[in-house]
């Protein structure tokens, strides 16, 4: 536990060292602030609740989460530092999870400075801050899902762009393969069953079922389980990439 | 204590370490020798538990380096090639991350910590971010890393490359001090530091090891090993009355600065009668050295083509 809370210190100091983090912050809050009121017309919707914001996660973090994600491991082959931290007494897992958990509690301070919204929302009406909880709950744990994606992937490459590029492709399809276009093309061909196991994949089918105020376990589960696989992914690219 | 049993690792055809043993005891420094890609790093890299050996064993303090990695690991200093260290933070923020990876804490953290800022000469540049720094300093933040939780074992890639020579003579006094009660393993290709630093010195070319000895030992393997040199004004009679001695092998001249040296037929010493002659002749001589052997020819002959002579 000791080299998991060391790791996951230094890779959030790391973080607030240069101005990646507060130009992320500000980009996000930015971002998030547009499409809420500006795409989302959370004003002319005239409803207490904060669907117009969590709508846009899914795509604000198709592009920042990776963003993110990109140098947990690239970085550390390419500078080489990854000999020296794995020549620590550490193990593998406490790496992977350190340096994870870092990133993801990074995203979460961002995500956590988007509060006005719920100020403001809950000074204009009076929304249901449970389903508005849920909604964050979800938000944080679709956003662990991509950075898990991005760690696997950034494991496999040096270089922090072929890292966002590819990151950004296969949680677009993580995400696509929710929407209605998507689903009703393999309907056509497919038995329900298979169409089911699709949407069953998608970031977002789960995401929009926590949002609506349902936090079903099976919802959660999805998302650790996503985290974990990823996680693991990361560990074995990791270890069979070391040499090269 | 390190022990390493035909420790090897190959990568699809291309093998890069074949089937090195040794055995290293506490209070001997070993440099690793060899030309880049003989495989040095590579196994520095199997020893410091970074990668796995495709067969054969390693131990550091009788901790299997892949089955008991974590206690290998504790016992472990490595300093690896190019001295990498996170760039954005200062040396004392990292620093103070390896002290608590490695579990110090307390007073003997912060004693540990001041002791080798002091002995690294690190106390100036404490507090600005490691990637402003100049390599020598980058370098020895890498070695402070390295010897942080006073380990047992210490395993330097390289530890001088890209230093002056004020602060390669002190990193090799570091390592002098602390040879005494540690295992170190050091890699290099200034044969120099052979002779500066290591009680022994293994040579590896192609994964495999050439030669195992004392640096005296290489040294006797030169052709140059008791021959004598001298400089002359008179080339031409020197070189006559030199090649007269009964125990001469061969007189060769140095092309570029004239010296001449005499090479003395096997297990014969000839310093006595070269200035015997010398001065019989009445030749004027300005410098006469008798040679210890160089291990740069050693090293030469016995990494290119006719290792196998050199080495048996």
């Amino acid at each position: 536990m000791n080299a998991i809370r060391t790791i996951f210190k230094r890779e959030l100091m790391s973080y607030f060292a240069t101005p990646v983090a507060y130009v992320f912050i500000v980009i996000f809050l930015l971002l998030a602030g547009a499409f809420t009121f500006y795409i989302g017309n959370f004003y002319e919707r005239g409803q207490a609740d904060l669907l117009p914001f969590f709508n846009f996660h899914p795509w604000l973090y198709l592009f920042l989460v990776p963003a993110v994600g990109m140098r947990l491991w690239s970085e550390e082959r390419k500078s080489g530092t990854i000999e020296m931290l794995l020549t620590l007494p550490v193990t593998m897992w406490q790496a992977v999870l350190g340096k994870f958990l870092a990133a993801w509690a990074f995203i979460g301070i961002a995500l956590a400075l988007t509060f006005p919204v719920w100020i403001t929302v809950n000074y204009l009406g009076s929304p249901d801050n449970g389903v508005i909880f849920a909604s964050y709950l979800g938000s944080f744990l679709m956003a662990g899902a991509f950075l898990a994606v991005a760690s696997c992937i950034s494991a496999c490459t040096r270089s922090q762009v072929i890292a966002f590029i590819l990151t950004v492709v296969v949680c677009f399809l993580l995400l696509l393969s929710g929407y209605a276009l998507v689903l009703n093309a393999f309907a056509a061909i497919a038995p329900q069953g298979v169409v089911d196991a699709i949407a069953g994949l998608s970031f977002l089918t789960h995401f929009a079922a926590i949002s609506k105020g349902v936090i079903d376990f099976r919802d959660l589960i999805y998302f650790l389980l996503t985290i974990a696989f990823w996680l693991y992914a990361s560990a074995v690219v990791i270890d069979l990439k070391k040499a090269d | 204590m390190i022990e390493t049993q035909q420790l090897t690792k190959r990568y699809g055809a291309l093998t890069a370490v074949d089937g090195i043993s040794f055995t290293l005891e506490p209070g001997r420094v070993l440099g690793f020798l060899g030309p880049n890609g003989a495989g040095k790093s590579t196994t520095m890299k199997m020893i410091a538990g970074f990668l796995a050996p495709t067969s054969g064993r390693a131990k550091v303090c009788g901790h299997d380096v892949v089955d008991d990695a974590l206690a290998a690991k504790q016992v472990l200093g490595y300093l690896p090639e190019g001295a990498p260290s996170y760039g954005e933070m200062t040396p004392r923020q990292f620093l103070s991350f390896v002290a608590d990876v490695r579990n110090l804490s307390g007073a003997r953290r912060t004693q540990r910590i001041d002791d080798v800022v002091e002995r690294l000469h690190l106390t100036g540049v404490l507090d600005q971010p490691i990637e402003t720094l100049s390599k020598g300093f980058k370098r020895r933040v890498g070695l402070a890393q390295a010897i942080v939780h006073d380990p047992q074992v210490l395993i330097l890639d390289e530890p001088t490359d890209g230093l002056d020579p004020n602060q390669k003579h002190e990193v090799r006094a570091l390592i002098n001090a602390m040879a005494k009660d540690k295992t170190i393993v050091v890699s290099t290709h200034i044969l120099e530091e052979v002779h500066a630093v290591c009680s022994r010195a293994i040579i590896i070319a192609n994964g495999r090891i050439l030669a195992d000895a004392s640096p005296a030992e290489l040294e006797a393997r030169s052709r140059y090993h008791q021959a004598v040199s001298l400089t002359t004004s008179n080339v031409g009679a020197a070189k006559e009355a030199l090649s007269r001695i009964a125990d001469v092998a061969a007189v060769e001249i140095d092309p570029q600065d004239h010296r001449i040296t005499a090479f003395p037929k096997p297990g014969k010493q000839i310093f006595a009668a070269v200035s015997d002659v010398v001065k019989a002749q009445g030749i004027d001589v300005s410098e006469l050295q008798l040679e210890s052997g160089r291990l740069d020819e050693v090293f030469r002959s016995v990494t290119q083509g006719n290792g196998q002579e050199a080495a048996a």
